[in-house]
């Protein structure tokens, strides 16, 4: 309610229009990889891939925990089980064994429709459960469903266990030859801008507008005639979903998967994509991915002890910057 | 299975129940008193451990306890004052990206004094030895103590939270702080207490559990999330829901770890019903979260009514 005033009050600062700061974010991002690859640096374009992976995943959390309020510790849940489904299927493929009576696939398309489509059927579960809670209940009871998967891969032997398993030949995508960093990071980036155009138009849609009533007022929503629930419990099973995207293009990137994709560090760094960049805005996650990597690069390459130094910029963040990178470029939004 | 081994076991569960506890304690204070979700807890238990690891090769074990608990509850007073004070009023999004945070700063920084490598804490001398146990088992002095420490520890708690003035100001912060503040409560100082009080007992935990196991950076996280699992079937802010919840978990968890693999091994070759009951353990606790949440959404000892 607080947060409601506040946004209706903030005052119309100059700031640069927030489509001019996308439309800045989507091209150096496009550019990035492709100047790399002309300087001769794959290194450079592999981590484009990076960047567009993280941020994919992010714009997934997005709009779960932007838009709809929900603040889920449990998102590496959807990462990772998108990350084992295209490593069982490609291993399924070698092998030529199946998975479950299905045969396994070393295409993208058909891995990502499955990473995609098992991750969201996950989430109908968790989200159908954890719903009923609010709050900091939520927050727990998502982090208590993730974990319980990170123990099944665990436990799982015949996926690797704790040593995860490898993906000897990246998984092909028709037309790019997916081995060259340079297609493989356009395949990435073709992803993300899907996502983006999927959350842009739902959330200025009217399902978006209640995911957003929902969060702020859902007394208001319900006496619209619409059931707060069913509208969140459809956001989290796509925002599950685009994640789960996500997982099966870093465990393409890696060439391997392990459990640490579900664990619940991993949770937290998607968070951090989404408030680094900016809650609630469609490049917000784009834009806090970008900056992680890069911090992630620039401080590594100066001490080993990086994560201190990403510790201080996330503290700062939270305490003086609120809104984020595009917060700070835009201003504070007005509404969603 | 003999009846020996059986108790064996349930003073193990007992031991890493009563340790929970004491993690759990604090971060249900904490929660209870300022509304505030505290990530870090894990990485206090983890300085507690390596306060006394570092202080006690030099100084004896005793005095390393008292680093340990010292330590924590100092650096937990430091943190509420610089970090936490300005998140009150924010949501539960902003206190976990900033105890996240803290999770990678203090992380980082024990790495940076340990060099990364495990340090090992030797048990004091004189609680080294064990005592047999009815049936012939022999079983260690020092879990035994940890045992008695935790339940002493929980009995001091009790009597500061119901028979002190302290205690009166906690539960009613817990109540209502705004009305409290306008008695003349200084309400600023009595977080910072609560928070270094939650501390403190994290620190305890690390140092006393330093003995048991490898001081080590990340240590603090997998009991973190395990007293998460606590406090909420506990009923967040209830102490007593804490303590039962605690004792619960490990339990089950224990159990789970024995009587699991036995179980599967009726159906599975031995490895691998070790490897698959002992993560199926792991789960068991996730389980019995779920099914407490979903006979009573607000936990065991709902708080507030």
């Amino acid at each position: 309610m607080a947060e409601a005033a506040a946004e209706i009050a903030a005052p119309a600062r100059r700031r640069l229009p927030e489509w001019a700061v996308n439309a800045a974010i989507a091209a150096a991002l496009l550019a990035w990889p492709l100047l790399a690859d002309a300087a001769g640096e794959p290194w450079w374009a592999g981590l484009a891939a990076k960047a567009a992976i993280l941020a994919l995943a992010g714009v997934g959390l997005n709009l779960a925990l932007g838009y709809g309020g929900m603040v889920s510790l449990g998102h590496a849940a959807f990462f990772g089980i998108g990350g084992y489904v295209a490593a069982i299927s490609a291993d399924a493929a070698f092998s030529g064994a199946g998975v479950l009576g299905l045969p396994g696939s070393d295409r993208m398309l058909p891995i990502w429709l499955a990473a995609m489509a098992l991750s969201a059927l996950v989430a109908l579960g968790i989200g159908a459960i954890s719903l009923r809670t609010e709050g900091v209940y939520f927050i727990m009871i998502t982090l208590a469903f993730a974990q319980m998967i990170y123990y099944l891969a665990i436990s799982w032997p015949a996926y690797g266990g704790e040593d995860g398993m490898p993906i000897y030949l990246r998984n092909g995508f028709p037309g790019m030859d997916t081995n060259a960093p340079l297609d493989f990071a356009l395949v990435c980036l073709g992803a993300l801008a899907a996502a983006l155009l999927l959350s842009w138009r739902l959330t200025e849609a009217r399902f978006g507008r209640a995911l957003i009533c929902a969060r702020m007022n859902p007394l208001r929503l319900a006496t619209l005639g619409m059931e707060p629930f069913p509208v969140k419990l459809a956001a989290f099973v796509i925002s599950a979903a685009i994640t789960g995207l996500a997982g099966a293009l870093y465990a393409d990137l890696n060439g391997y998967v392990s459990p640490a994709m579900l664990g619940w560090h991993t949770s937290g760094e998607i968070i951090v994509f989404v408030i680094l960049g900016g809650t609630g805005r469609l490049f917000g996650p784009v834009a806090g991915a970008v900056l992680y990597v890069w911090l992630e690069t620039l401080l590594g390459g100066v001490t080993v002890h990086w994560q201190m130094g990403l510790g201080l910029v996330l503290l700062g963040v939270v305490l003086f910057g609120r809104g984020g990178l595009i917060g700070l470029l835009c201003g504070a939004r007005r509404h969603g | 299975m003999s009846a020996a081994f059986l108790i064996e076991q349930g003073l193990n569960g007992l031991q890493f129940g009563v340790m929970l506890f004491l993690m759990a304690a604090g971060l249900t204070l904490i929660f209870g008193v300022m509304g505030v979700i505290n990530l870090a807890h894990g990485a206090l238990y983890m300085v507690g451990a390596f306060a006394c690891a570092l202080v006690a090769p030099e100084a004896g074990f005793w005095a390393g306890l008292g680093a340990g608990i010292v330590a924590a509850a100092g650096l937990g007073a430091l943190i509420e004052l610089s970090v936490i004070r300005p998140l009150y009023a924010r949501d539960h999004l902003d206190q976990v990206l900033a105890t996240f945070a803290l999770i990678l700063i203090v992380s980082e920084g024990a790495r940076m004094v340990s060099g990364g490598r495990p340090l090992w804490l030797d048990m004091p001398a004189a609680l080294a030895g064990s005592v047999t146990l009815p049936g012939g088992v022999p079983y260690p002095v020092y879990r035994l103590a940890l045992i008695g420490a935790g339940l002493g520890v929980g009995l001091l708690l009790w009597l500061l939270i119901r028979q002190t003035r302290l205690g009166i100001r906690i539960r009613a912060g817990q109540a209502d702080r705004e009305m409290i503040d306008a008695l003349g409560v200084d309400i600023a100082r009595l977080y910072t207490v609560v928070f270094a009080l939650g501390a403190g007992l994290a620190g305890l935990a690390g140092a006393m559990v330093g003995a048991l196991q490898s001081v080590e950076v990340g240590m603090g996280e997998p009991v973190l999330i395990l007293a998460f699992v606590i406090i909420v079937i506990g009923g967040i802010g209830s102490i007593r829901g804490a303590f039962v919840a605690a004792l619960l978990v490990g339990l089950t968890d224990t159990a789970g770890r024995i009587f699991l693999p036995a179980l599967l091994a009726l159906a599975w070759p031995p490895a691998e019903a070790t490897a698959i009951g002992s993560a199926l353990a792991s789960m068991s606790i996730y389980v019995l979260m779920a099914a407490v949440l979903a006979v009573r959404p607000r936990g065991l000892f709902p708080a507030h009514g």
